[in-house]
């Protein structure tokens, strides 16, 4: 059943135009960068070659990829989860669901599914353009791995805090909007605690602080638990959103 | 028509804030019974739907749709209910093929049966032809037409309909009303609607509803008894003196109408019929027209609906135009 929705919400994001040009803009952008750094690395090849332990073709493109990736993508999950329930409560079709046999969880679990089906097709599209780079050279695949782990988790948390943000009201504007300054705020929260050595507490819950780490390579059961916390806390937020809906009219 | 009773709605209150919209409303339907159910806007008719649908949740009462409690179990209850909402809740980008499946999928029909059933519900609703077509595109009767399809897919015991005939040409809403009809036959149907006749040549059975309270609940046949009045209205070619048809035993008035039409106001027990045309064909005055004079039931409905202002009086109104049900 959470499939049958997740499925309805994938077909009608690719109904609408809104999905074909968002996956053509960030695919366009990402390339224009992930080219850049591979010119970058022909350039210093020669030097790079002269070097002990110098740093490969993976760590030198994909963590600069990967991170511009997460900042573009800052901006458009938001335009892709806005319309989730804020519009289906404006057109009033939300009564479909409700009068349907099923339960809230399902409602928002099959929502939830049917977004990150699409993040994923995003993710594997940017993952083709490293991955071409296997026909003429070798890749750290671990390094590629984790990296793209990391981008998967950091969009799954970006589709939940959207998701969340889109049951809260009736106008996709004002749910774009909000998840954009949340996902912002949770980005650059660690801002704050620059200069502080340890123990910034708010520093801790920026999303970046538990993104960087899978770029590097490093995979740290802590970044994934944060990620798991975050988008739990935020479905579990839009089913208690929704329920509310049903006992305030 | 006594079937077993499919919605038991008892002691059903909703407030909004300190709104109260519903007021300890109870009403029950069973199988193979259309209830319609009236109100003025504002009256508690949608919520009151609402509530039944599992869209809202009430603030006290209970609700037992075939057995199941819609607060304790609804996933059962929700099962048994097919609900078409004010606006009906269709997905613009897809076709009706596409989107009658998605409902069916939503109500559990297993994949192997979903053609039938969506075939099934677009014969029933008139759509043999639009499956192809994006709904988006449909016309606002074919719209409506796929909302009652969305709402009979998994042939629920209880079908709820809020005001399915509104925005739809005569001929559609004819169509409309002989399907509810004929949902009528093997579901509980409830129709929410402030198009009097509606009701009239629909429901086996009616409610009022009025400031969130049940004002009427009555049988068809009990409202046609609130309906009769003690009246007959008549029109002849050569009319005769008012003070002949006066002067009938049983007759306490005879009002002429602008357009010829008399109206005989008689006691209820002494029906002064027989004797009119026993004289119309003695003295030739020509009676091309006879009826019994019925209150509408917008008379009906006006008296029940506001009475705290004072009411409208019953006895005064032969009812006119088509939707009286006596011409």
């Amino acid at each position: 059943m959470i499939f049958t929705i997740g499925m309805r919400e994938l077909k009608s994001l690719f109904l609408s135009p809104l999905a074909w040009s968002i996956l053509a803009v960030v695919q366009l952008i990402l390339a224009y960068l992930f080219l850049g750094r591979v010119e970058v690395f022909q350039m210093y090849q020669s030097q790079l070659m002269a070097m002990d332990s110098a740093p490969g073709l993976t760590e030198i493109i994909m963590p600069d990829l990967l991170g511009n990736a997460a900042i573009i993508l800052l901006l458009v999950v938001p335009l892709l989860t806005m319309r989730m329930v804020a519009e289906e409560r404006r057109n009033r079709t939300l009564s479909l669901l409700f009068s349907a046999p099923l339960s809230m969880t399902e409602i928002v679990l099959g929502k939830y599914l049917g977004i990150l089906m699409f993040l994923l097709i995003l993710l594997a599209l940017i993952a083709l353009m490293p991955l071409s780079l296997l026909a003429g050279a070798s890749l750290d695949l671990g390094l590629l791995a984790s990296g793209f782990l990391g981008l998967a988790l950091l969009l799954a948390s970006f589709a939940a805090v959207g998701l969340f943000m889109s049951t809260l009201t009736q106008y996709p504007t004002v749910a774009a909007i909000s998840t954009f300054g949340a996902l912002l705020l949770f980005w650059i929260l660690d801002w704050s605690g620059q200069g502080v050595t340890g123990g910034n507490w708010l520093a801790y819950l920026s999303l970046f602080d538990h993104y960087k780490p899978f770029l590097d390579g490093i995979f740290d059961s802590a970044d994934s638990a944060y990620h798991l916390l975050l988008i739990a806390t935020f479905l579990v937020l839009s089913i208690r959103r929704l329920d509310a809906d049903r006992l305030g009219g | 028509m006594n079937g077993t009773i499919l919605v038991e709605v008892k002691q059903l209150s909703r407030f909004y804030g300190t709104l109260q919209a519903v007021k300890n409303v109870s009403f029950s339907i069973r199988q193979g019974e259309v209830l319609g159910f009236l109100g003025p806007n504002g009256a508690g008719k949608t919520t009151t739907m609402q509530i039944i649908s599992g869209n809202l949740a009430p603030s006290g009462g209970s609700v037992t749709i075939a057995g199941h409690d819609l607060l304790e179990n609804p996933r059962a209850a929700k099962a048994a209910i097919g609900y078409l909402p004010e606006s009906p809740p269709l997905y613009r980008e897809l076709t009706v093929d596409e989107y009658l499946d998605y409902c069916a999928a939503l109500n559990h029909i297993p994949r192997a049966q979903r053609k039938k059933a969506r075939d099934h519900a677009k014969e029933r609703c008139g759509l043999p032809d639009a499956g192809r077509r994006l709904i988006g595109n449909l016309s606002k009767g074919y719209q409506q037409r796929v909302g009652i399809a969305q709402a009979i897919i998994h042939l629920p015991p209880v079908v709820i309909l809020d005001e399915p005939t509104v925005g739809l040409d005569p001929i559609q809403i004819r169509e409309i009303r002989a399907l509810i009809r004929e949902l009528g036959r093997e579901h509980g149907v409830i129709l929410s609607t402030h198009i009097l006749p509606e009701v009239q040549t629909t429901c086996d059975h009616v409610q009022i509803i009025n400031n969130g309270e049940l004002v009427l609940n009555e049988s068809i046949e009990g409202l046609e008894h609130h309906m009769k009045a003690a009246s007959i209205t008549v029109a002849f070619r050569q009319p005769p003196a008012i003070e002949a048809l006066e002067k009938l035993p049983g007759v306490k008035s005879v009002q002429p109408e602008n357009d010829g039409r008399l109206h005989v106001y008689h006691e209820s027990d002494r029906n002064p019929t027989d004797d009119i045309l026993r004289l119309a064909v003695e003295k030739n005055w020509g009676l091309y027209e006879i009826r019994p004079g019925r209150l509408s039931l917008e008379q009906v409905f006006l008296e029940l609906t506001t009475e705290a202002a004072g009411g409208i009086a019953m006895t005064e109104a032969p009812a006119p135009g088509p939707e009286g049900g006596g011409a």
